[in-house]
């Protein structure tokens, strides 16, 4: 069966093309801001995270369009005089890294449980479910809001700065788990009553090789739709952490984190610090979803989008 | 008679897990409270003899075995004592229900401007799907889901604050005392200070409304009993208000109740944005001078409002459609 999947990817990947060009212009802009986000370090201006490339007496420069810029700042300097241009390089990579990393642990917990709570149901399937619905009640924000906000007052600022990728990661991939558990039990669900599941069964495969090699290749495309759009969740909710102070720290700031150092500035006239990279979070976001809600279209036609 | 017993008995089973939630939590603020806050250092500070700190721990009751101090922790509860904050000095639930007033009246603006919208841009989008006004408000929809809260808020400020000076960017303005209750929306300066963060709060729930009504609306046009209605002559507006619209509400209140997780964490950020003196700001505070029995009493508080939600949810479920409770008896 999974020899079959990759053409189908292929043949997905062009009514993609062809029946969504926002979807597949999504994917370009995602990409582009990937490789620039991945190959920061060779071309950045500085390295925003290492303070002593720059220096205070360049601090709140305009970008260069603008009168009393310098021409060092492409898009001028933040609070401490931080080229802002590598920043947001920098802090797109820190983005994208929790993003990602957050999805793969929610995957590493979601997918495995929802196969086996739609293969098994029973008492298995209630349990699952149960925990996944008082977890989704809780919003994944609110929970990791709660677990950052505890981290914080028991070991200090200073604790959660100097953890803040992997911790912001676990906290937002335990809280999204739900997500993919629930995609992959129902898929499993319908999986599992097909004939070519039986066949398996009655030719002997054991209840893992099942799972693994038949009804998870099988079940791939509707995961591949919700974990886009969960790492489009996981960013906002990186995002929303570093700017309520629960996330990155200002020594090594992400996008969320230079949008809140900049937002003091904007009432004294430097807006760029906060609306530069508020304006790539953006666009990252609604590339994300726009190619989530394409996908959806491509590869799970049965469910309307919206 | 029986569906009224068995509403009943459905609604006090209900009551019992919503009770038992309840002590869940109270259970858990408790194990934050013993993990990570001494209440001697904060009173007495590190410099004090041990003796006198021994002393002291007993006239507090803190040598206590702890399923000792777990009930007096859970009868204090009861009573509305849930210990004293220690920025503020006083009681921490007196200190939050005198921020409850500025975040209900933020929820409640947003909550108008959500009900207002939402509803007709739902049922247009589900009776003229085709429409361009239907895929605009649409394509805007994903544009409003992916924005981030903060960053809306941050635009609306820069527009009609720094470059328009229309609107205030801070606080709840002028407001007046209704007995305990403070609110900003008798005075013109009050409400106009709670326009911008009400749109902000809006903006993120607005696209999610939408969505659900305009689903919920197509589900039930595709039924029988539509197209019932439509052959006998019904007009249009009818059918979609009166028969489709009264039906797509029930799972809309289901999942709209359920969102109440998202409504606090999103009414944070526009507390901080806005520096709304409401109770997610006071919670921010309470986390940076790490204050904990403030931040645990926020969690209960918070708790109580799932819990409360959640069952209301239930019941108003059942009573718009009585079957739901015998099923779930069954």
């Amino acid at each position: 069966m999974s020899a079959e999947a990759l053409p189908k990817a292929q043949g997905a990947l062009r009514t993609l093309a062809a029946e969504h060009p926002g979807g597949a212009i999504a994917a370009i802009v995602l990409c582009a801001i990937a490789l620039a986000a991945v190959l920061a370090p060779l071309f950045a201006p500085q390295d925003p995270f290492d303070l002593t490339s720059f220096d205070v007496l360049d601090a709140s420069l305009p970008p260069s369009w603008l009168e009393g810029s310098d021409a060092r700042f492409l898009l001028g300097t933040d609070a401490q005089g931080r080229d802002l241009l590598s920043a947001i390089l920098y802090g797109t990579r820190i983005s994208l890294t929790v993003g990602l990393l957050a999805v793969v642990i929610a995957a590493a917990i979601g997918i495995p449980l929802g196969l086996l709570a739609g293969y098994a149901g029973g008492g298995i399937d209630t349990a699952v479910t149960r925990a996944a619905d008082i977890q989704l009640s809780l919003s994944t924000l609110m929970t990791a809001i709660i677990a950052l906000a505890l981290f914080r007052a028991g070991f200090g600022g200073e604790g959660l700065s100097r953890f803040a990728v992997p911790l912001l990661a676990v906290v937002i991939g335990l809280a999204e788990w739900p997500y993919l558990a629930r995609t992959a039990r129902a898929a499993t669900q319908v999986e599992a009553a097909k004939d070519y599941v039986r066949a398996a069964r009655a030719l002997g495969a054991s209840t893992r090789g099942l799972l693994w090699r038949h009804i998870l290749p099988n079940i791939v495309s509707p995961l591949i739709v919700v974990a886009t759009t969960q790492i489009g969740g996981a960013i906002m909710a990186e995002a929303a952490l570093s700017f309520l102070g629960l996330g990155m720290p200002v020594t090594k700031p992400s996008l969320g984190t230079l949008i809140r150092s900049g937002y003091d500035l904007m009432f004294a006239g430097a807006w760029w610090v906060t609306i530069l990279p508020g304006l790539v979070l953006i666009v990252l976001l609604v590339s994300v979803n726009v190619l989530g809600d394409a996908l959806r279209d491509a590869l799970d036609p049965r469910r309307p989008s919206g | 008679m029986r569906g009224v017993v068995a509403g009943l008995s459905f609604a006090a089973r209900r009551l019992g897990q919503a009770a038992l939630v309840m002590l869940a939590i109270l259970v858990i603020a408790f194990a934050v409270r013993a993990a990570l806050g001494d209440p001697l250092r904060e009173i007495m500070g590190e410099a004090v003899p041990e003796a006198e700190r021994a002393a002291l721990r007993h006239k507090l009751g803190l040598d206590a075995p702890w399923p000792v101090q777990l009930a007096r922790y859970l009868g204090g509860a009861v009573q509305g004592d849930l210990g004293t904050s220690t920025i503020y000095k006083r009681p921490t639930l007196a200190v939050i229900l005198a921020k409850f007033p500025a975040s209900f009246e933020l929820v409640l603006g947003a909550s108008l401007i959500v009900l207002l919208l939402s509803v007709p841009a739902g049922i247009y989008c589900a009776v003229r799907p085709r429409a361009l006004g239907a895929r605009l408000v649409l394509a805007l929809s994903v544009l409003g889901i992916s924005i981030p809260v903060f960053l809306t808020g941050i635009f609306l400020i820069t527009v009609f604050s720094v470059w328009l000076g229309w609107l205030p960017a801070f606080g709840r303005g002028e407001t007046i005392s209704l007995g305990p209750w403070e609110t900003g929306l008798l005075t013109p300066d009050g409400l106009k200070h709670l326009i911008l963060p009400a749109l902000t709060l809006s903006s993120i729930m607005l696209p999610l409304f939408i969505r659900l009504v305009r689903g919920a609306m197509l589900d039930e046009l595709g039924h029988d009993y539509v197209r019932t209605a439509r052959a006998k002559g019904a007009s249009p507006l009818r059918v979609w208000l009166s028969h489709a619209l009264r039906n797509a509400l029930l799972p809309l209140a289901a999942v709209g109740g359920l969102q109440v997780g998202t409504l606090i964490a999103y009414t944070l950020l526009t507390e901080t944005v806005f520096q709304w003196p409401g109770m997610g700001f006071l919670f921010l505070e309470a986390v940076t001078r790490a204050d904990i029995p403030l931040i645990t009493t926020y969690l209960v508080f918070v708790g109580v409002l799932f819990v409360v939600t959640n069952t209301l949810v239930d019941v108003v479920s059942l009573m718009l459609d009585p079957r739901i409770g015998l099923e779930g008896r069954g």
